[in-house]
């Protein structure tokens, strides 16, 4: 017999992945800002002082040490409400597009890999639900079950799950063509496990891209929102509030909207940067 | 060892009074064909195989050929049953397996294995190969450690060291061996391989013929092997069916199909093995 060597296979080098390591600083950092707000804040977020109303940044002329983004119209601490704004954001980030993603995915599984009807029910059902203009169906679902956190979080899964399950679904049905489906079927595999245990696997990084995507929509969805003043109550700091109010005074004080706005925008292009770079450090064919 | 031992091995004893493993009559399986599908009402079928009748022997090799869309493939899948005949009878051991569901077939597929053509894709990418092999022996309670996929390992001769790689990390050759060590962990009585070697290069080949050969004579296995290539079934095979266009042509010892092919078809088949023509200069 040919002598077959058992040398180690061939492995790319391992470079610095950008895409993976940059938004996971970003992330990390409003993350640690999160969990730490109490701590990590210099202000309360909620202290409003009509003597230090709009001050500008400390990098400019007229600032005040201790308020290194400036101040609001109520005197309150730009960095801090930012702060305190990044906990409702990511909370709803990680919740809402958790649950869609597991309702979404589920579906999609279902629908591609057992067909028939199941996938005939399952299709129908994403084709009338995205016939729904998404922002009116979001604004009347708060305004029916109130605003809050919880409504929020509804919203997005109500809306957003569609998503997942046509994605999921085409990747399903793509995967369940392959040998190794037979293959499992000839080892005495039951359905349902050929689908968790074979098929799963193979479709886990097109949800994990998917699943960052929507986590920065569920940033961005959240932070409209509550622009539109339909999140949670106007006390509690959010990036989208904070944005709504910097609005009115964008001719004397853009620093109001201007840096939750880059924060919003840093962490939604570090989601959906993340999917894709994650997708690359796990796949094991792609290495 | 060469392809030279595997042709001056002697051919198998004409066993006619051999018992049939399969006993396939009248076979007939149809697909829709959604091209010519009318705008209402169902689509056309077309019919692949159209009443085929034929005997597998146990413990012999027997090769299935045709042309590709002869239905070969579709022929040896019913016999697996990944997919289920129109009508007619497939007896395996004396039971009609052509028209049992999923769960009366799951304790029969342990003996009803399959080596597939495209190895990278019938191994899954993202197990690692002792996964791909321990999986079904855990699921028919045949043990299914890792040292149960070595073992499975050793018998065809890839070294320990390969049960910790993906599939992707393997050669051609060596993704194949482990397609085999997957169908026989399992102790079959029966493996289906379906042009197992079309995808390797002229020597892989032939190493992996000559360990499914050692392996069908030391397990007293019963294979069909198909294929479109007639020197393989030459080297491998004890009987031979011939299919065209979902018709068996001929079938018989591969001896006498060879000596004396009577259909058209086979002398097509057989004129088109390559045989090498060397002459002074050929590789100017």
């Amino acid at each position: 017999m040919a002598d077959i060597t058992a040398a180690a296979p061939r492995r790319r080098a391992r470079r610095l992945n950008l895409r993976l390591w940059l938004p996971l600083l970003w992330l990390g950092t409003v993350a640690l800002a999160a969990l730490f707000a109490p701590l990590v804040a210099p202000h309360d977020p909620l202290m409003q002082d009509l003597m230090l109303e709009r001050l500008p940044p400390s990098f400019m002329a007229g600032s005040e040490p201790g308020y290194w983004l400036g101040t609001d119209s109520l005197g309150r601490d730009v960095l801090s409400r930012m702060i305190h704004g990044a906990r409702i954001a990511l909370f709803v980030s990680v919740i809402a597009a958790a649950t869609t993603c597991l309702f979404g995915s589920a579906l999609g599984l279902v629908a591609g890999f057992f067909g028939g009807w199941w996938d005939r029910v399952i299709s129908r059902l994403v084709d009338i639900w995205m016939a729904f203009p998404p922002v009116l169906f979001a604004v009347l679902l708060v305004a029916v079950m109130g605003t809050g956190l919880t409504s929020v979080i509804a919203a997005i899964a109500l809306i957003d799950w569609t998503r997942f399950a046509r994605v999921i679904r085409a990747e399903t049905m793509v995967q369940a063509r392959m040998d190794y489906v037979d293959s499992a079927r000839i080892g005495g595999a039951r359905r349902l496990a050929t689908l968790i245990s074979e098929i799963l696997p193979n479709v886990l990084p097109s949800i994990i891209a998917l699943l960052m995507l929507e986590m920065g929509i569920a940033v961005i969805v959240e932070a409209i929102l509550s622009f539109v003043n339909l999140s949670i109550s106007s006390d509690d700091p959010t990036w989208g509030s904070m944005i709504a109010e910097g609005r009115n005074a964008i001719h004397f004080a853009w620093w109001v909207l201007l840096f939750p706005l880059i924060a919003l925008f840093l962490t939604v292009l570090s989601f959906s940067t993340l999917g894709e770079g994650l997708k690359q450090r796990f796949d094991p064919v792609l290495q | 060892m060469t392809l030279q031992t595997l042709t001056q091995t002697p051919e198998a004893p004409e066993a006619g009074a051999a018992r049939s493993l399969f006993t396939v009559r009248d076979l007939r399986l149809s697909f829709p064909d959604l091209a010519r599908k009318p705008l209402l009402g169902p689509a056309p079928r077309t019919e692949v195989l159209k009443g085929l009748s034929f005997d597998i022997p146990a413990g012999q090799i027997t090769g299935i050929v045709g042309e590709s869309g002869s239905g070969k493939s579709t022929a040896g899948r019913v016999l697996v049953r990944l997919l289920g005949p129109d009508s007619g009878s497939v007896l395996y051991d004396g039971q009609d397996i052509g028209h049992l569901d999923e769960a009366a077939l799951r304790p029969l597929r342990r003996d009803l294995q399959m080596i597939f053509q495209d190895p990278m894709s019938s191994l899954n990418p993202r197990h690692k190969v002792w996964r791909i092999i321990a999986q079904p022996l855990k699921r028919y309670g045949l043990g299914g450690t890792k040292a149960d996929a070595i073992a499975a390992l050793g018998k065809v001769g890839l070294p320990p060291a390969f049960a910790e790689r993906y599939p992707h990390e393997l050669s051609g050759g060596q993704r194949q061996r482990v397609g085999i060590a997957r169908a026989i962990a399992l102790k079959p009585r029966f493996i289906l391989a379906d042009e197992i070697v079309s995808g390797l290069d002229v020597s892989s080949q032939a190493q992996v013929l000559l360990l499914l050969k050692q392996l069908a004579r030391e397990m007293g296995l019963t294979i069909a092997f198909i294929s479109h290539d007639l020197s393989v079934i030459r080297h491998l095979c004890d009987r031979v069916i011939v299919l065209n266009r979902g018709e068996i042509v001929e079938q018989g010892p591969v001896a006498q199909v060879f000596r004396a092919p009577v259909s058209e078809v086979t002398r097509t088949l057989l004129a088109a093995i390559p045989l090498p023509e060397l002459d002074a200069g050929w590789l100017d």
